[in-house]
């Protein structure tokens, strides 16, 4: 049903140095929201694009999707730069905190977003059902979107988002304001499309999702790009794995020993948790325990995660 | 295809609000006063419900085309519906023209229905069959889109109070543009002569779709008339309307 294919050897979005100045106010100030951001997201790859609230995320989506012009720099969708109105009839795209005509039901409002896509009659009654059906709404297809709960609201807008069935789907946040339930939903739709050979940009602050379901991820802090590649690239460029040490019945020379070699210590009754931040004294501290007359409880490595990486970006900027 | 599924949208939207059934309530009640007013009024009781019902029905299309026209535009950047629909295969200047005639729909429908109610209440009470009426219930449906349009037109640049302030200012202008170019034959200064006369020429001149005193009064109205009084009306909303368009593309939907 896609009109638009993918020109092979193309990325599916390429952006090249693209800038955003907002000019907000009576005095006309200049507030940049995005500085040359340069980035690809690959064809059938889940990207995730993370950042703090105001990073420019959602500036970007909306560049992408003709919402608003760039101040400067360029970009393509499948090949064809910016502007190419026709494009989008590859390319599917939901809102952050989406909106809708409340006064439609929900078949009358897929039947209008198949209409902007010139879908037949059948067509958009065929996609509207197995859409609904998709996104658990199909006994609400004859309800007006104004009765619908916040978390109906986001799959009706994923449904939207889908009707033509895009080689592209951009999602700015569509976990937020979800519960936990309605946060898998969206996860296993977004798995769904990937197993469709679908390419998904997305945007997020909800990392363990990222973790889970991203071939990559690009960060972005205050209008920059911080980081971009695969989750185990970036956590792999971010050093020593740390260990966790519990052990029991130590003597008090030995505890002052591991003590030294420990990041950080804590007595737990007749237990004591050390920390490791490197694997070297980690492993001297359990050789010195297996010798003496105490005994290890447990020995957990705790390998960084992105929200280590996520939170060392933000505050690379902060400390600056 | 896609500016009439927009256009259908937005007579859905127009038409499944309650304050487009008040007003047209309120402008049911005028005509229903009119019959009232007849039998209290000394004089021809059908000219005086032609003149009340004409003018009742004027004015509160005037209302729809304002309010509902200015919120056209702002209603769908306020509550973001519009990011869903730039964002699919559609023009910008579609959007727009699909917007302008979902409303140009539902003044039709509101002016159709009107004047039918008009009609049999004027032959129940007098007996009179006012077919002749309807050039003037045609001019003021132009009358209407050109309104629309202009107020299509500020609401893709300004918010909807402002829109609708300088929508309201060119319909009581656009009414009393005549005395715009007796105001300046008679102004002193020659820039505020020249203002004035730019003025004159560059604004509507909605008189012209105004034949209401003449249609009641059996004054008639030639076809050449109303050929001319319609392509200036079309000439004015293609104008507004490509102005709208052009501004509407360079906007950024923040």
């Amino acid at each position: 049903m896609a009109y638009i294919h993918w020109v092979h050897g193309e990325d599916m979005i390429r952006t090249e140095n693209l800038c955003k100045v907002f000019v907000s106010g009576f005095l006309m100030r200049k507030v940049p929201a995005l500085t040359g951001l340069s980035m690809e997201v690959r064809k059938g790859e889940v990207f995730g694009f993370l950042g703090p609230n105001g990073a420019g995320k959602t500036t970007t989506l909306k560049i992408l999707m003709g919402l608003i012009y760039p101040s400067s720099g360029k970009a393509w969708i499948m090949g064809r730069e910016l502007g190419d109105v026709d494009v989008k009839r590859g390319v599917g795209f939901l809102p952050e905190h989406p909106y809708f005509y409340d006064y439609l039901t929900a078949n009358e409002f897929l039947d209008f977003y198949g209409r902007l896509f010139g879908l037949g009659r059948a067509d958009r009654r065929s996609r509207s059902a197995e859409l609904l059906r998709q996104v658990g709404l199909e006994r609400s297809g004859d309800v007006q979107l104004r009765k619908f709960s916040k978390g109906m609201l986001q799959r009706i807008g994923i449904a939207q988002a889908l009707i033509n069935d895009p080689e592209l789907v951009v999602l700015d946040e569509p976990m937020s304001g979800l519960d936990p339930i309605g946060r898998k939903e969206v996860r296993d739709i977004i798995i769904g499309l990937k197993d469709k050979g679908k390419t998904v940009f997305f945007s997020t602050h909800i990392l363990p999702d990222v973790e889970v379901i991203c071939d990559r991820v690009a960060i972005l802090v205050k209008g920059e790009l911080r980081a971009t590649g695969t989750v185990a690239e970036l956590l792999g460029g971010m050093g020593a794995k740390a260990v966790e040490m519990t052990v029991e019945g130590l003597g008090e020379a030995e505890t002052g020993v591991l003590s030294g070699l420990a990041a950080n210590v804590m007595v737990r009754g007749r237990q004591t948790v050390l920390f490791f931040d490197d694997l070297d004294k980690a492993g001297q501290a359990k050789r010195l325990v297996c010798r003496g007359e105490g005994e290890i409880v447990s020995l957990i490595p705790h390998s960084p995660s992105l929200e280590d990486l996520f939170l060392k970006e933000v505050r690379k900027g902060e400390g600056a | 295809m896609k500016v009439y599924a927009i256009a259908v949208n937005t007579f859905k939207e127009v038409i499944r609000d309650k304050i487009f059934y008040s007003l047209v309530f309120f402008a049911l009640l005028i005509l229903g006063m009119s019959v009232i007013m007849s039998a209290l009024t000394v004089g021809e009781r059908a000219k005086i419900i032609e003149d009340l019902s004409l003018a009742g029905i004027s004015i509160f299309g005037i209302i729809i085309s304002i309010f509902v026209g200015i919120g056209l535009v702002s209603k769908e950047l306020e509550k973001k519906t519009i990011y869903t629909i730039i964002s699919k295969p559609i023009q910008r200047y579609e959007f727009l023209l699909g917007k302008y005639l979902g409303l140009a729909l539902v003044l039709l429908a509101y002016i159709s229905v009107m004047t039918l109610v008009f009609l049999v209440v004027l032959l129940l009470s007098t007996g009179v069959l006012g077919v002749g009426l309807l050039p003037a219930v045609l001019l003021i449906y132009v009358e209407l889109l050109v309104v629309t349009a202009a107020a299509l037109l500020f609401s893709t640049f300004s918010t909807p109070t402002l829109s609708a302030t300088y929508t309201l200012a060119l319909y009581i202008i656009g009414h009393l543009t005549s005395d715009l170019k007796g105001l300046a034959a008679k102004a002193g200064a020659e820039s505020a002569k020249a203002v004035l006369e730019f003025l004159y020429y560059a604004l509507p001149n909605l008189e012209n779709f105004n034949i209401k005193g003449k249609v009641v009064h059996d004054v008639p109205v030639g076809a050449a008339y109303m050929f001319m009084a319609a392509g200036y009306g079309a000439f004015y909303v293609c104008a507004l309307l490509l102005l709208a368009a052009l501004i509407f593309q360079k906007r950024n939907f923040k």
